[in-house]
Parts: C-alpha cells; structure tokens; sequence
C-alpha cells in the first residue's frame, strides 16, 4: 500500500466515526427538532464523505471508484434537501418553538401573504 | 488495517447508533424520529464503509448506494406527511 494511504486511511475512518458519534452525543443532548438537525447533518455529509474516500483510497478499481464518486455526490444532494423539507414540514405544523428563533423572516413573509421561499 | 483503528471505530459507531436509538425511541414527535434514524442510516453506512476498508473489497458499495438512497426517500416521505400534532401529544413531553 502507498504510504499516503497507509496514514490518510486510518484518519479518516476514525475521523467520520467520531463525527458520528459527536452528532449522536448532540441528538440526544440538544434541546429542540432544529438543534438536533443542525448536529445530524455533520455525519451525514462530512462523515460519509470521509469514509468514502478511506474506502477509495484502498480499492483501486475504476468502476469501484466511480460508485463512490457517486455515492458522494448523492449525499451532497440529498441531505441537504431532506433536511430542508424535515424543517419546514417542522415550520408548517407547529413543532418549531417562535421564542428559540432570534429572528423570523418566514413568519413575515406568511403574515404578509406573499408567496414564501421556504 | 490496524486492528486498533478498527475496534476504535466500531466502539465509537456502537455508542452513536445506540445513542441515536435512545433519541428515535423517546420522539417526542415524528420528525425527531425521523431525524434520529437518518443518523443511524449514516452510522451504518460509514460502518459499511470501514468494514470496506479494512477487508479491501468492494462487495458492500451496492449495499451503500441502496442505504443512502432509502434514508433519503424514508425522511422525505415521513416529513411530507407530517401531521399537526394534538395538545395531547404535546403534553406527554
């Protein structure tokens, strides 16, 4: 094995695992639903990418790189978007307490009746 | 691989899968739940992959790929039908 892998290997696993670990510490620590997400979203991007490119740099197939390149675009596009519906399907029924927010441009925007962004 | 490295992270993914259970089992709501098992489907693709790593094979990436693809579709679909919760609901938390 090359010796960059040999050190970048090991650290990134370890990397993603505590990443994981930190955001679990966090979902049960945290107070409220958009707390929480704000610490799932690390494993979920940051994690698995590290994991991916630990697993990339030990496998030297073309075809296994490329599924994950892929994997890892995946995960950049979906998480995002899953945590943007999670927070406004939370928004839109009421589980997001107004009083935590310092300040609240959808609530504006509702009230005014315009078409909101979110 | 270092088997040390692996233990490391086996012993660390274990407490955050068992934390994130703690959090899915006590809710309060639906979408706390579902933003709890979206960390576990994280936490056993980054087990997958260092399972991956260590044994030097690729046989587990279609597994990733169907796992990412499922938490994704899970959460969307769970949020999209997210009801108003009822006040007795509320305070049971």
């Amino acid at each position: 094995m090359n010796p960059v892998a040999e050190v970048v290997v090991p650290v990134a696993l370890l990397l993603g695992c505590l990443l994981t670990l930190l955001a679990a510490v966090g979902l049960l620590r945290l107070s409220d639903l958009l707390a929480r997400m704000h610490t799932t979203a690390k494993p979920q991007v940051l994690g698995v990418l590290l994991s991916l490119v630990a697993v990339g740099l030990q496998l030297h197939r073309a075809t296994d790189v490329a599924m994950i390149v892929a994997i890892g675009a995946f995960q950049l596009l979906t998480v995002p978007v899953a945590a943007h519906v999670v927070g406004r399907a939370a928004y839109r029924t009421g589980q997001v307490d107004p009083s935590v927010l310092a300040h609240d441009d959808l609530a504006d925007d509702l009230a005014r009746g315009e078409r909101p962004a979110g | 691989m270092n088997p040390v490295v692996v233990a490391l992270c086996v012993g660390m993914l274990s407490v955050a899968a068992l934390c994130a259970l703690i959090r899915v089992a006590k809710g309060p709501t639906m979408l706390d739940r579902v933003v709890a098992l979206d960390v576990v489907v994280a936490t056993v693709v980054i087990g997958l992959c260092v399972e991956a790593a260590a044994n030097r094979h690729a046989t587990t990436l279609p597994v990733i790929v169907v796992l990412a693809l499922v938490g994704f579709v899970g959460s969307v679909s769970v949020a999209r039908y997210a009801a108003k919760e009822s006040d007795e609901e509320r305070g049971k938390r």
